[in-house]
């Protein structure tokens, strides 16, 4: 069909027209939002499994959501399902179980748990030899077939495509802490070059495991103020330690503009640009200038034919880890100018913790709500500004403003970055 | 699906491909045109009774000079490291740091490795009581490396190829066993066509030699468990997969890109095409887009099929017989099973199959002794269809064709 609405350089423009949300506060984009948006904190002390021991003995778990005994891979799978079914049932797209689009999932590490390794273990105890040799006799019993799906990458993408419908070979995707974002990329992509008309981006990540808390914690990213838990996660404050670990899924329905406004559904905003920038300067750590931050937020400018004064509002990745908080503010500080001081910024993770694979996905649904309804949503726990991080940090209590455009930062280990521009309609 | 215009044609213009078999575009070239006798390297003793394809020996300092960095990876980053650099260095770009500046980095990766002596560890110390989770808080602490977490990441292999080779311009890992293969060439060729990226480095590495990759495919059943026999031969005792070490990395280039740089082309990628049947679903074909993208190619041209089959039952059987039939039909010249020789690669599967088709395509010849037929003759082709049909998920095909005008830019 003949286009009517292009973007800058004449591509398709891409629309959200559905978001869902699970994260440590709830279930549902309304519930979220009231939530965190009177600053509440969903960050806990973990009831999980046993933190005997362990420094950090909080986290931001989705607790209930799924009947099965926890694991990453199945709690991951049904805070997926619930977000996408929010989404797709508010962009009222496609026949039931057949979304006329591609799936773009972002999910977390697949590998066999404690409990999972202990289970082979007990019933290879027949054997002589000891070790991975007893977990591969068991193994080859075939009474741990249903075990699999926990070390399987597809299975996550595999079992939404199968519920949802959705067209062609889902994708997987990772770029640590940024995959969220990488999940809108992709979609945008696609859309723009009319590969396909819509595509359901998800991310989602429930690793909050005895493994997983002992790995961040060795790489000395977490968090030890344990007490109280909702006071933990401090983004741009003097006194940050580190990250709160958090569970959560986010999902949206990107579609092509066009096509969305054919069929009569609420835009509820639009993708302007994205952009991705890789680090080669160490596998933790930005390179210091803050290059490849820099790059990624200029990129995203550039896609979106944006000048960096049309940017009314940021999310922050805000991890509240001492490095990134200050890399983020260098680099926005590089790309944006001056006027950085100036414009409200935002982190989530203070209420919802730190989503990881899931958060640039879970974030991008909270920015959607930003704009549509006008409120910026607090950083709670900002009661000592860094005075080395001079920003419009919107302070412990929710602000009302109108966005237009903004920015959402999401960064990863290995040195994958990206951005978004999103806009509210019309542009 | 999606052809492409004259000046975003997709060009191979560097193949870094370390197996069991050797290292380098050049080894690899040389065994497919029969230069070097090819026979396959299997360690059946090992891992017993899994036989497995063993990485042959490398100097990791050639492409990965700094020994902080060896010891910052385990075995798959390593060996994916070393194929990008190879890849990089046979495309001249290696070092230029204009090009990597702006060069997109496509990864398909699986589960990073675990420390098996520390599972062990832990195991052993709580027996099969419950507290193995409380064992893993008391020794992992002391036991566990950071670098060890983060060789579990699936996008650190990105990362490291980012740090050692600092290609920069932007970086993506799908994931997905078979189809992070099928997904990463695909999105490495819709960019490149769409003019959405002038080059692309993509591939990926499995390494074989690990207990808990073959734990993980041994609960589902996917292994093979006896002495080693080709891919068309495991039918009768149930398939299986016999895994290889495989580190392989195409850089994949606009034409008009590859062209005002002067670069040596391989080949070129015509067509790529993927999908995700529902194979619990009697009624469905699951390699439905691999033949309806053979079918559509394999007119009016000679054509051969490098078959990405597994190994595993049933799918690597509905796929050799289809392909076998097409052979008796005289529609395609040859069929192989490229795993016979490198094994099966998983995620690096698919990238393997596409380089040593490219490779086969420059060279114009493959050798018929490799292929199991007369021996001493050579068949060549105008087209290689490459297929990747996953052991359990996940189908694709590509399609490699020589480079049509074989100017001063060409060969």
């Amino acid at each position: 069909m003949a286009r009517t609405h292009g973007d800058h350089r004449g591509r398709p423009l891409v629309a959200i027209t559905g978001i869902g949300v699970v994260t440590c506060l709830g279930n549902g984009v309304r519930d979220n939002w009231s939530k965190l948006t009177s600053g509440q904190s969903g960050i806990r002390p973990i009831t999980r499994f046993s933190t005997e021991g362990l420094k950090t003995t909080i986290a931001g778990t989705v607790d209930g959501l799924c009947d099965a005994p926890y694991s990453a891979a199945d709690l991951s799978t049904a805070m997926a399902e619930a977000a996408a079914h929010e989404a797709i049932a508010q962009a009222a797209i496609g026949e039931s179980s057949a979304f006329p689009g591609r799936l773009i999932v972002a999910t977390p590490p697949s590998e066999l748990e404690w409990p999972h390794l202990r289970a082979l273990y007990a019933a290879g105890s027949g054997e002589p030899e000891g070790g991975y040799a007893r977990l591969l006799s068991a193994a080859r019993s075939g009474t741990f077939g249903d075990m699999a799906r926990h070390v399987r990458f597809a299975n996550i993408a595999g079992r939404l495509q199968e519920r949802f419908g959705t067209r062609g070979v889902p994708l997987s995707v990772c770029t640590a802490c940024a995959s969220g974002a990488t999940t809108i990329q992709l979609g945008a992509e696609a859309i723009r070059r009319g590969d396909v008309d819509a595509a359901l981006c998800i991310g989602t990540d429930a690793t909050v495991h005895p493994e997983g808390l002992i790995r961040f914690s060795l790489l000395s990213a977490l968090s030890t103020r344990n007490h109280p838990a909702e006071r933990a996660s401090k983004p741009f404050s003097k006194d940050r330690d580190g990250f709160v670990m958090a569970e959560g899924a986010g999902a949206l329905v990107l579609e092509d503009y066009d096509r969305a406004r054919a069929r009569g559904v609420r835009v509820l905003g639009i993708v302007r640009g994205c952009g991705e920038k890789a680090d080669h300067y160490h596998r933790t750590r930005s390179e210091p200038s803050g290059a490849a931050i820099i790059g990624a937020i200029r990129k995203t400018l550039y896609d979106a034919g944006l000048a960096p004064e049309e940017i009314d509002y940021i999310n922050a990745h805000g991890t509240s880890t001492p490095e990134n908080d200050k890399m983020e503010y260098v680099s926005l500080r590089s790309a944006l100018g001056e006027r950085i001081s100036e414009v409200p910024i935002s982190s989530n993770k203070p209420m919802i913790g730190h989503t990881l694979i899931a958060a640039g996905a879970v974030e991008a649904v909270f920015s959607v709500m930003t704009m549509q309804t006008g409120t910026l949503p607090p950083t709670i726990n900002y009661d000592t500004p860094d005075p080395e991080l001079p920003l419009d940090v919107v302070a412990n209590v929710r602000r009302d403003a109108t966005v237009t455009t903004m920015l959402s930062n999401s960064f990863g280990f290995g040195g994958q970055n990206v951005c978004l521009a999103l806009s509210r309609e019309p542009i | 699906m999606r052809g492409n215009d004259h000046e975003n044609e997709v060009w191979i213009t560097g193949v870094g491909l370390v197996s069991s078999l050797g290292e380098g575009a050049e080894a690899h070239a040389s065994i497919l045109s029969g230069e070097q006798p090819c026979a396959a390297r299997v360690d059946e003793a090992t891992f017993a009774p899994y036989p497995v394809h063993p990485l042959v020996p490398l100097t990791l300092s050639k492409q990965i000079p700094k020994n902080s960095d060896q010891r910052q990876m385990e075995g798959w980053q390593r060996l994916g490291v070393y194929a990008a650099g190879l890849a990089l260095e046979d495309a001249q770009i290696k070092g230029c740091a204009d090009l990597l500046d702006r060069m997109d980095l496509i990864v398909a990766a699986g589960s990073g490795e675990r420390d098996t002596a520390v599972d062990c560890k832990v195991l052993e110390m709580s027996g099969a009581s419950d507290s193995a989770p409380l064992r893993a808080s008391e020794i992992l602490p002391s036991a566990l490396r950071p670098t060890l977490f983060l060789a579990q990441l699936s996008n650190l292999l990105a990362g490291n190829i980012s740090i050692v080779h600092h290609v920069t311009g932007s970086s993506r890992t799908f994931m997905g066993e078979e189809m992070a293969g099928l997904s990463a060439i695909d999105n490495a060729f819709q960019r490149i066509a769409a003019g959405q990226s002038e080059m692309c480095l993509v591939g990926g590495a499995v390494n074989a030699e690990r207990e808990d990759l073959l734990l993980a495919y041994e609960l589902g059943h996917n292994l093979w468990r006896h002495s080693f026999e080709r891919i068309e031969q495991r039918a009768q005792r149930g398939g299986g997969f016999v895994p290889g070490s495989v580190g392989a990395f195409l850089v994949l280039e606009q034409r008009r890109h590859a062209e005002r740089r002067s670069a040596r082309a391989y080949a070129r990628v015509t067509t790529v095409g993927t999908d995700r049947v529902r194979r619990t679903n009697a009624e469905a074909n699951p390699f439905a887009c691999v033949s309806n993208l053979i079918d559509e190619t394999v007119a009016g041209s000679t054509a051969a099929v490098f078959s990405g089959a597994s190994g595993v039952a049933p799918v690597t059987a509905a796929e050799l017989a289809f392909l076998d039939e097409l052979k008796r039909r005289a529609e395609i010249e040859y069929m192989w099973p490229y795993g016979n020789i490198l094994g099966h690669a998983v995620e690096a599967h698919f990238p393997a199959g596409i380089a040593l088709a490219a490779l086969a395509q420059h060279s114009g010849r493959v050798s018929r002794t490799l292929l199991g037929e007369c021996p001493g003759r050579f068949s060549s082709v105008d087209r290689i269809i490459v297929t990747g049909v996953g052991h359990e998920r996940g189908e694709g095909v590509a399609v490699i064709d020589g480079i049509p005008t074989r100017g001063a830019n060409g060969i």
